[in-house]
């Protein structure tokens, strides 16, 4: 489906200190057919052709709005799905074909945490066993050496290791959330896929999981590939920042330059969006509110797939899909696929699509309020009194 | 008079594991066209105290007043309630999927609303629907009014509520995480359409969050509620910005801010809220607070003016004087920043063991 392919964006440094190299990664889910006997040729293009590197020690932030295909990303690069078509390279080698025990070396080092901290625990185990799961299915560690990894997992999380034979239900959402970092922190992975880890947490515990997932990082050496759709988290915590909209991404850069910076317009929207509590900060920003919804990813929108909501799109996006390439003068790290990149200081509130777009019909707000006010019958009642 | 006055609602449920006090003692009020704003974290009864002002929790142990229009809501009969549900003050939940009917059409679900509140006839409301539809941003409202729930976005979905809500043009608008589970453009879409909304009709709401973001956006006034309680009360800008209590500050520095340093670390609250069902002694927040000394841990502190501002109101025992609050502040944030979440010896070991 993916028409232009998009080159591996390059940078300097040698490739030594590239741990995760993605490129041109596809993974489509075929869909039912409506019809009995014929075989449906539709698929959802759950990820378009996504490349990208991660370097050693790094964290990168993956944004972007339900159904974008980040999750499904993260689980392409651990191998939970078999993807469509493209190479993951791991540490230098590539993992997108293996199977069986090949496979399972490449799952020591790369480990995820899940967004939901009540769904990926089994409530029936104890806390004990969950985490010494990796050392059984590995076979590394045994009865007491094992027991003694675990309690010291348990207390390098910030959990009492004397609450080993617990079960999740004794745990609040944030403790349980230290579980699942232990056990992913078991085998001493190198990257560990971070998906979604703290949305489904208040936010004081939050700040306690981004703080632990920090101290783990300078302490560990990790690498984070880290998932999140909050945009101040992802500010707070990444070295670089992916945006990805429908499958593609929309511009990936050092994460100042990114939120400083943004030249994708879809980029621009969604930063604009961001509720930001400081109420001086609310007050100033020009917020750019998108038109419509997300587009079906069964049927994408031809050339740039932001073109149907994209305030300054022209025929051209509707033609080409445009690469992914630095623009105007920024770093050979900071690239966006964009034909009409956002200049510094350009207001997108006032651009205008030079295309016709499907659901750009403004309402007419106060003609449609003067229609409800007249309609007979609704001298509302509640109006009326209110106004007593 | 305010449109809405709480006054020390209390509310409770029996349990089998004992007696949840969900709500103890919530006081506010709110003006005509107002926003007020309720934040607070997961079960620090937010949701159930508007609940139980609407008569939607069934079973409870309820007692205080809410005075709606001069009226008391909990000691209204149902007859009289369902008068005011809905025509009057008009509700929006977090999770449109389950508070829009799967069977029934979006435009019958709005037409119903309307005919079970007014007289008019079916065709009328349902223009109304249409127009409704309209100006909450729902693209051609004359063929979506006919279609169901599953052919809707969850955005759409959370905007046709909104128009159900707004339908008998309602003096107040009770949101209980209106956007929590949309994302954030689709948030801005909808947070729009309530501004606008509010703008023309001059509809009070109160929107109930646990988003600071939201509250900075569109909150006039803010009540900051922790185990059953308000913990802070004030203006918006000065619960923001010159906020008392150490709730109110923790939560604020939980949450990493554009144009913070990156690699300043969060402050965020150590441990967990207390379980309802036995609440420790003294104020709620003590466990938790960084500040907290011994009175904290026996005398439960009144919503009291601080500052020299009589409206803005926190309960805590901190001084309140804001010169000598800040130097608290300055002591505190200090030593929370030099802790960290992991212990680094045992780090270190494995580390090394990896090596």
């Amino acid at each position: 489906m993916s028409t232009a392919v998009t080159p591996a964006p390059s940078r300097t440094g040698g490739s030594s200190d590239v741990l995760l190299r993605v490129e041109n990664v596809v993974k489509e889910f075929p869909v039912a057919s409506s019809k009995l006997f014929s075989r449906s040729r539709e698929a959802v293009h759950a990820v378009d052709g996504v490349s990208f590197e991660l370097r050693k020690g790094e964290t990168l932030g993956l944004v972007g709005e339900t159904g974008c295909g980040k999750s499904t990303l993260a689980r392409c690069i651990t191998r939970l799905y078999s993807i469509t078509g493209g190479t993951i390279d791991f540490d230098g080698r590539d993992i997108s074909r293996l199977e069986g025990s090949e496979l399972r070396d490449v799952r020591r080092e790369v480990q995820m945490i899940f967004q939901d901290p009540y769904g990926s625990l089994n409530p029936r185990r104890r806390v004990g066993s969950i985490i010494s799961d990796p050392f059984v299915i590995h076979g590394t560690l045994d009865g007491q050496a094992r027991k003694r990894r675990v309690q010291e997992l348990m207390e390098l999380v910030g959990l009492n290791p004397e609450h080993y034979n617990r079960f999740p239900n004794e745990f609040s959402g944030g403790q349980r959330q230290r579980i699942g970092v232990a056990r992913a922190l078991a085998l001493q992975p190198k990257l560990i896929v971070c998906d979604e880890p703290v949305s489904a947490l208040d936010v004081s515990i939050q700040a306690q999981i981004i703080n632990l997932l920090a101290d783990l990082q300078a302490e560990l050496g990790l690498t984070y590939l880290f998932i999140a759709h909050d945009l101040s988290v992802v500010q707070h915590v990444s070295d670089r920042v992916a945006v990805m909209y429908l499958g593609k991404v929309a511009e990936l850069a050092d994460v100042d330059d990114l939120y400083g910076h943004p030249r994708h317009p879809y980029t621009n929207a969604l930063l604009s969006a961001v509720p930001v509590a400081d109420p001086n900060a609310a007050a100033q920003r020009e917020r750019i509110v998108l038109i419509g919804d997300v587009p079906s990813p069964i049927n994408p929108p031809s050339g740039c797939h932001f073109h149907t909501r994209c305030p300054k799109a022209q025929e051209l996006c509707v033609a080409e899909d445009p690469p992914l390439v630095p623009r105007f003068a920024d770093a050979p790290g900071h690239v966006a696929a964009c034909h009409f990149p956002v200049a510094d200081g350009e207001d997108l509130s006032k651009a205008e699509a030079s295309i016709e777009q499907e659901d750009a019909s403004d309402v007419q707000v106060d003609s449609v309020l003067a229609g409800l006010a007249d309609t007979p019958g609704f001298s509302t009642p509640a109006r009326e009194e209110g106004a007593r | 008079m305010a449109l809405l006055e709480v006054e020390d609602l209390h509310v409770s449920f029996n349990t089998a594991d004992g007696v949840v006090k969900a709500v103890r003692g919530l006081t506010f009020s709110v003006d005509r066209g107002q926003t007020v704003g309720i934040v607070g974290e997961s079960g620090s009864g937010k949701s159930v105290s508007t609940q139980t002002i609407m008569g939607l929790t069934a079973g409870a142990r309820v007692s205080g007043e809410a005075r709606f229009e001069g009226q008391d809501l909990l000691t209204m009969s149902q007859h009289d309630l369902r008068a005011v549900r809905g025509a009057k003050v008009g509700m929006i939940f977090q999770d449109p999927l389950s508070s829009l009917h799967p069977y029934y059409k979006v435009g019958w679900q709005i037409v119903e609303m309307i005919r079970a509140h007014t007289d008019v006839s079916k065709a009328a409301a349902k223009n109304r629907a249409i127009d409704l539809l309209r100006l909450v941003g729902i693209p051609k409202p004359e063929a979506r009014v006919d279609e169901y729930p599953h052919q809707f976005s969850g955005g759409m979905r959370q905007r046709a509520m909104i128009a159900m809500a707004m339908a008998l043009n309602p003096i107040l608008l009770i949101a209980d995480e209106p956007t929590t589970a949309l994302d954030v453009t689709v948030q801005a879409q909808v947070l729009e359409v309530m501004q606008r909304l509010q703008k023309e009709f001059g509809t009070a709401i109160v929107m109930i969050t646990h988003d600071l973001g939201v509250i900075a956006d569109i909150a006039d006034d803010v009540v900051v509620m922790y185990a059953g309680t308000a913990m802070e009360k004030a203006e918006r800008r000065e619960l923001f910005y010159h906020n008392h209590h150490p709730y109110t500050e923790g939560l604020l520095a939980s949450i990493p801010r554009p144009g913070d340093d990156r690699h300043k670390r969060l402050l965020p609250i150590h441990g967990t809220p207390p379980s309802l069902i036995q609440l420790p002694t003294g104020c709620p927040f003590n466990p938790r607070c960084p500040y907290a000394f011994d009175k904290c841990r026996t005398e439960t502190p009144p919503l009291a003016s601080v500052y020299g501002r009589p409206e803005h109101r926190s309960a805590c025992w901190l001084p309140s004087n804001e010169p000598e609050r800040q130097v608290e502040r300055e002591r505190v944030q200090a030593v929370l920043a030099s802790r960290t979440e992991i212990s680094t010896e045992v780090a270190k070991d494995l580390a090394g063991a990896a090596s």
